[in-house]
């Protein structure tokens, strides 16, 4: 049995393994083994050099390894939460996703920046939002988020290779993830959306740590004899709406889940890509499952409350098929 | 030859019901004539040919529901009668048939409606007005199922006919027209059923008047229907603003009380006709409010055709126009307005009366209430509310004294006008209102 975050770490030994020009930076990454466990044994295998503490301080680090990237090497910056991204968004936005077009073509960030995000841990509204969305707007980045193990293990290296920086999402929830990895996985493709359960009947769009929800959702509709397409994003930017829009196609009933605050979300450009590129084909208004528009809160029910879970989906799914609410 | 069709008679109207013929085929018509009685779910309303010469054939049987711009009838408009040739039963591509029609009856004024004209806009894709809600996709495959949307029950959110209905209804209903493509049907083989109740009488020798009452039984259910889609649409679409006043009518209800003692019993004003002209003049100073909100745009109307809200007997509303209404004196308007209640409540409405108000008014003093805040009725951009005419104390000059007194509130469109332009419209009405001798 394999943890996803043991499959993080596989990949960035991994990576670390195939070019020497790789190397690891974030804060307690080293002799601490990352504030979750990610890179736990890395510093012993691959030495201070290569697996870097940093200060606390997001902005300076996250510009370093922008610098390095910029300097030919092929820098890992972790960030302990998307949340404490945002000290550093002024490096994320105004260098590295610009720098390529700035600079005429002449200069590229091939950066990799991982981040945890999501909820569902007890960390309260400091450690638990979902911003990918948000990093998912700016052009120049590419924004991924793997919620399987074999996607945990294998984006890393395929987003190293590109020129440009990559950002990857990691759901907290989805650190103890345990499953069967088989001993080759390697890198996988960053480019295309996967369908993780076939339907005929709706569609279910999701990515990251909402994927197991919406498979669980799908177990209990087919039950109830209804048959749910599960579409895992996986890539958040560039959107592969090739996927999901031909999915809606044939189903004709859409839900999007996403755990960020349906607002002005992920869910909503789906959403709107979908309305936008099979509008004839859609049998219903498209759904949205999304966390309440509150900040996450700590206690465990309330939680739960605030983020999608099964039901919910189930639900939004019984409206889109049946009219029914 | 030209071809009589099913007019559009409303903004909301996308099908109707011939409810009688009032021609037979062989009859000469000429252009105005009334041809058909049409039902719209909301009156029934004559309807007047635009080319004139010889019935043909009636395409349509008394009864039968159909979308806006179906030919009714074949009009041979050569002088020679007797080779009529034998017209075929409408088909969904025959739109290319155009009828040789004047635009519009020449005694009415040209050019001021963006309603659709029957001949030139056979019903799709007329405009969002009176829409069926489908989804999409249940659009698409009515489409391929040559289905009427507009027969098909809603079983999905918020009223929405979901492709499983229609399905459904072709499953259980036989084809019309015979066009329906199978290929795309479900599974399940379309069997004869039951004939829905606008399935045309078979019995060649029954009587128009039982029919007339047996679609208007059918016209009562789906009445309530249409007013509560144009209203929800309404309700929807309109930012609303309301203002409202109370005028004295001191000076009205005494010149009235002296001009009705001059006039004949059949010819007395009601206070009614006072505040439709002065409603209709002051729409005539205020063009802000005296139009159509179409297309994103205010399109202010060069006539004022005053909507005048009318309850029929059995339930039901309708609101027609009273043409030219502030150029009319007020002894002419008052016959208007009793000619037009009259022929609303017998079901004799004309094309025109349903589809060219400019403002509307609703009066509800009549029933007691003291003020009305109503709702505009799209694409008009404003509606004028009357209550009732009552007693109240009143200061005048420093004065108290005892006046009869009516509210009187706008509800208006804000994407066409501010409060501010609603409140000048009301005061004038006031003004208006304090020299009726004047109106």
């Amino acid at each position: 049995m394999t943890t996803y975050r043991e499959a993080l770490r596989e990949g960035i030994r991994d990576a670390m393994r195939r070019d020497d020009r790789v190397f690891l930076m974030g804060e307690d990454v080293g002799a601490y083994g990352g504030c979750f466990g990610v890179s736990l044994g890395l510093l012993e295998e691959f030495g201070p050099d290569r697996i870097r503490d940093t200060p606390l301080s997001e902005s300076a680090f996250v510009g370093a390894g922008i610098g390095a990237a910029m300097a030919g090497m092929r820098p890992i910056v972790e960030i302990m939460t998307v949340n404490f991204s945002l000290l550093a968004l002024d490096q994320i936005l105004n260098n590295a996703a610009t720098l390529r077009h700035m600079s005429g073509g002449q200069v590229g960030v091939p950066l990799v920046i991982r981040m945890t995000t999501g909820a569902g841990r007890q960390l309260a509204a400091q450690h638990s939002h979902s911003l990918e969305g948000w990093f998912a707007h700016i052009p120049g980045l590419r924004i991924v988020a793997p919620a399987t193990l074999e996607d945990a293990r294998g984006m890393l290296w395929t987003a190293l290779l590109d020129p440009d920086p990559v950002l990857l999402f990691e759901n907290g929830a989805l650190y103890p993830m345990a499953g069967d990895l088989a001993a080759d996985a390697g890198p996988v493709d960053i480019d295309h959306a996967a369908v993780r359960r076939p339907g005929t009947d709706m569609t279910l769009v999701t990515y990251g740590g909402s994927l197991g929800k919406c498979l669980d959702a799908a177990g209990q509709l087919a039950a109830e004899g209804v048959s749910a397409e599960v579409i895992d994003l996986r890539t958040l930017r560039p959107l592969d709406d090739t996927t999901f829009v031909e999915s809606v196609r044939r189903t004709h009933r859409a839900v999007v889940v996403d755990e960020g605050w349906r607002t002005g979300s992920l869910s909503a450009e789906v959403s709107a890509r979908i309305t936008e590129q099979a509008f004839e084909d859609l049998d219903a208004p498209v759904e949205r499952v999304c966390s309440a528009e509150v900040p996450m809160p700590y206690a465990k029910h309330l939680e739960d409350a605030a983020l999608p879970q099964p039901a919910g989906i189930v639900a939004a799914a019984r409206k889109v098929v049946n009219g029914g609410g | 030859m030209a071809e009589f069709r099913m007019p559009s008679l409303g903004a909301d109207m996308d099908e109707g019901t011939v409810i009688e013929w009032l021609v037979q085929p062989g009859d000469t018509v000429h252009k105005g004539d009334p041809v058909a009685v049409v039902d719209t779910d909301k009156a029934a309303i004559e309807v007047e040919t635009f080319a004139g010469g010889t019935i043909g054939k009636l395409l349509v049987p008394v009864g039968e529901r159909v979308q806006v711009g179906t030919p009714l009838a074949t009009i041979d408009s050569s002088t020679e009668v007797g080779s009529v040739p034998v017209p075929r039963a409408p088909a969904a591509g025959s739109a290319a048939v155009e009828a040789p029609t004047a635009p519009e009856p020449s005694a009415a004024p040209a050019a001021e409606l963006p309603a659709p004209e029957p001949s030139a806009a056979p019903a799709r894709g007329a405009g969002e007005a009176g829409r069926v809600k489908a989804s999409p996709y249940a659009r698409k495959l009515a489409r391929a199922l040559g289905i009427d949307l507009g027969t098909v029950p809603a079983t999905g959110q918020r009223g929405l006919i979901t492709s499983q209905d229609v399905r459904r209804f072709a499953e259980t209903t036989p084809p019309a027209n015979g066009r329906r493509d199978t290929s795309l049907s479900a599974p399940a083989a379309p069997k004869p059923a039951a004939p829905t109740v606008s399935a045309p009488p078979t019995t060649p020798g029954v009587p128009a008047p039982p029919i007339r009452r047996a679609a208007r039984h059918v016209v009562q259910r789906s009445q309530r229907g249409t007013i509560a889609r144009l209203m929800a649409r309404a309700g929807r679409e309109i930012p609303h603003y309301y203002l409202s006043t109370t005028v004295d009518l001191a000076a009205a209800v005494g010149w009235l009380t002296r001009t009705n003692r001059e006039l004949p019993v059949t010819e007395r004003l009601v206070p009614a006709a006072l505040l439709l002209k002065a409603t209709a003049l002051a729409a005539r100073r205020h063009p802000e409010l005296n139009g159509y909100w179409t297309d994103d745009e205010f399109r202010p109307a060069d006539q004022v055709h005053l909507g005048v809200a009318i309850s029929l007997r059995g339930g039901g509303l309708v609101a027609p126009a009273l043409h030219d209404a502030d150029a009319l004196p007020v002894r002419d308007l008052m016959a208007a307005l009793r000619d037009l209640v009259e022929r609303a409540r017998s079901g004799r409405l004309r094309r025109a009366e349903m589809t060219d108000a400019t403002i509307t008014i609703t009066n509800l003093g009549d029933q007691g209430v003291e003020s009305v805040h109503g709702i505009v009725y799209p694409p008009q951009v404003a509606l004028v509310g009357a209550g009732r005419v009552v007693e109240r104390p009143w200061a005048v000059n420093g004065l108290l004294g005892v006046r009869p007194c009516q509210t009187l509130t706008l509800a208006a469109d804000h994407r066409a006008t501010d409060g501010f332009t609603g409140g000048r419209f009301l005061t004038t009405i006031d003004h208006l209102l304090q020299t009726p001798e004047e109106l």
